[in-house]
């Protein structure tokens, strides 16, 4: 998408610097001192930082409030992640609207989980658009300055909109083809699920690269061996390579939690290394939720400075 | 074909208790062939609720039983049932939420009872001897684009513009990787007819004045 940049993800993304984005997640509570410390803890390593909306369809304080007390606290510019599973498209709507009022310019359309995989289980899951059909009403409120049935908006928002996409997708072609039907509708940047094999991601940059928007590939460091092996369990879409499993288990074993720790740093700032030299990856979007410090550790070992102070 | 599920044998108990007398009702249509309301259905449920009264779990119960071509057809409840009903203070329903809503209908003084949950419209597989959902009669079939498979009945979230991000290996998240996610064979089934083209293709929000309850159709 080319045109006015409303963010500055977005013109940092069109200046073509290596950019970096980071997640937080506010979770079951009226408080959110803790997230604003943690955008602090980010601001100048990440460009800008995700909130997320109920993920894994956990009921949490909403991404709306969240991102504006990022923005306005910690002067963190958010990324209003909106899923459609708990929402109509009237309430997405006026939460749009309401977005743009709190001055919010970055939004990232998603799916949403299912709630089966929740904390309310028992809840009636909403789908009434979809992540494609998101971007659209998007695009329209932003173009057009109506909403989906056509209705005219006062003073319409603006949004860089942003999809998600995951490179492990096996088989691929859907995934990218389905990034191809949202593209045509105009995407400003696309943030990639984690990716633990660089092979992955490599092939993923590459195919991706018809589509002509900048791609972050999502990175989400281990904490623990728990953590690894929770993802090599239970996530089965996201190839954990063997060599990387090794060094994680062999850390535990020299030194604990502190070694491990050490290995992640030291593993994901390779990671970071190797995409900025052989790929054509626009960014990283790092997920470390629950021990965000490791970020600016991460980033510092691969070279990067806090620039976006 | 519409697919029922007997409830729990306490639970119609405990919806017949203060009834001296019911009839079982059955149902020759899906009810049958789901072998939840056709006639062996009937005189097993029978057997089942005189026991219940040996049993002492229900007080000097008479049970009589009758069975009907389709209870979603009125003319046929009524015709059928008219001259046995009257014996009757309970009817006890083994077909579907239809056939049920159709007795209470046509015998508005009657308390009739739903023996069976009705779970789904489904194809069956004799094979496997196992049912599977594939129409939720939305009002605005999209089967055409999508390769003969309902993306709405059978993708868990009803995406128009699937697969999500939780499919691994053409697997559901939902379930516990267990079921075929219906985008990726939706996917495959494109791609073999040389059809990629429906699959890309942005199917906008749905329109759901078209499944919105209750709905009416006139014959013409």
């Amino acid at each position: 998408m080319s045109g006015e940049a409303y963010s500055e993800l977005v013109r940092n993304l069109r200046e073509g610097r290596f950019v970096v984005t980071g997640e937080l997640e506010p979770e079951k509570t009226t408080d959110l001192t803790e997230t604003i410390e943690t955008a602090r803890l980010l601001k100048g390593w990440v460009v800008a930082c995700n909130v997320t909306d109920n993920p894994t369809a956990f009921a949490y304080i909403t991404p709306l409030v969240a991102c504006y007390a990022i923005q306005k606290e910690a002067g963190m510019e958010a990324i209003y992640q909106i899923t459609c599973r708990d929402r109509n498209r009237l309430a997405i709507t006026s939460d749009l609207l309401g977005a743009a009022y709190f001055g919010i310019k970055n939004v990232l359309a998603l799916t949403g989980d299912y709630v089966s995989v929740g904390d309310n289980p028992q809840a009636k899951p909403v789908f009434d658009l979809d992540s494609a059909s998101l971007v659209y009403l998007i695009r329209r409120m932003v173009d057009e300055g109506v909403d989906l049935a056509g209705n005219k908006i006062e003073h319409p928002p603006k949004f860089h909109v942003g999809i998600a996409a995951n490179p492990n997708a096996n088989p691929l072609e859907p995934e990218l083809l389905k990034i191809e039907r949202k593209v045509r509708m105009g995407v400003d940047f696309i943030q990639t699920q984690c990716v633990y094999d660089i092979e992955v991601a490599k092939n993923f940059l590459r195919e991706a690269e018809r589509f002509n928007v900048p791609v972050l590939i999502g990175m989400a460091p281990f904490k623990s061996v728990a953590m690894m092996k929770w993802f090599v369990k239970f996530v089965p879409g996201v190839h954990v390579p063997e060599e990387l499993q090794e060094r994680i288990l062999k850390a535990k074993k020299r030194g604990g939690k502190e070694a491990v720790y050490e290995e992640s740093i030291e593993m994901f700032s390779e990671m970071i290394r190797e995409l900025r030299k052989t790929t054509r990856a626009a960014g990283i979007h790092m997920m470390a939720v629950g021990f965000e410090w490791i970020v600016p550790k991460i980033l510092e070992r691969a070279g990067m400075e806090p620039v976006w102070r | 074909m519409i697919v029922l599920r007997q409830k729990p044998m306490d639970e119609i108990l405990s919806m017949l208790k203060g009834f001296s007398s019911v009839l079982i009702v059955g149902c020759d249509g899906c009810a049958a062939v789901v072998q939840a309301g056709g006639r062996r259905q009937v005189e097993m449920m029978k057997l089942m609720l005189d026991l219940a009264s040996k049993l002492g779990k229900l007080s000097g119960l008479r049970v009589g039983t009758a069975s009907v071509l389709h209870q979603c057809n009125p003319e046929g409840v009524r015709s059928t049932l008219q001259p046995l009903v009257g014996d009757y203070d309970a009817l006890l329903s083994l077909a579907c939420g239809i056939g049920v809503q159709t007795m209470a209908m046509v015998f508005e003084d009657k308390d009739v009872i739903p023996a069976n949950d009705t779970v789904f419209m489904g194809m069956h597989d004799w094979k496997e001897m196992k049912f599977y959902e594939y129409c939720s009669a939305c009002g605005n079939c999209v089967l055409f684009e999508t390769g003969g498979i309902c993306p709405i009945t059978r993708c868990p979230k009803s995406l128009l513009n699937g697969p999500c991000g939780g499919q691994a290996n053409g697997k559901c998240e939902v379930g516990g990787w267990v079921r075929d996610c219906a985008w990726v064979q939706i996917y495959k089934r494109l791609k073999a007819k040389g059809r990629l083209d429906l699959f890309t293709k942005f199917r906008g929000p749905r329109d759901y004045r078209a499944s919105q309850h209750p709905r009416e159709l006139e014959l013409r």
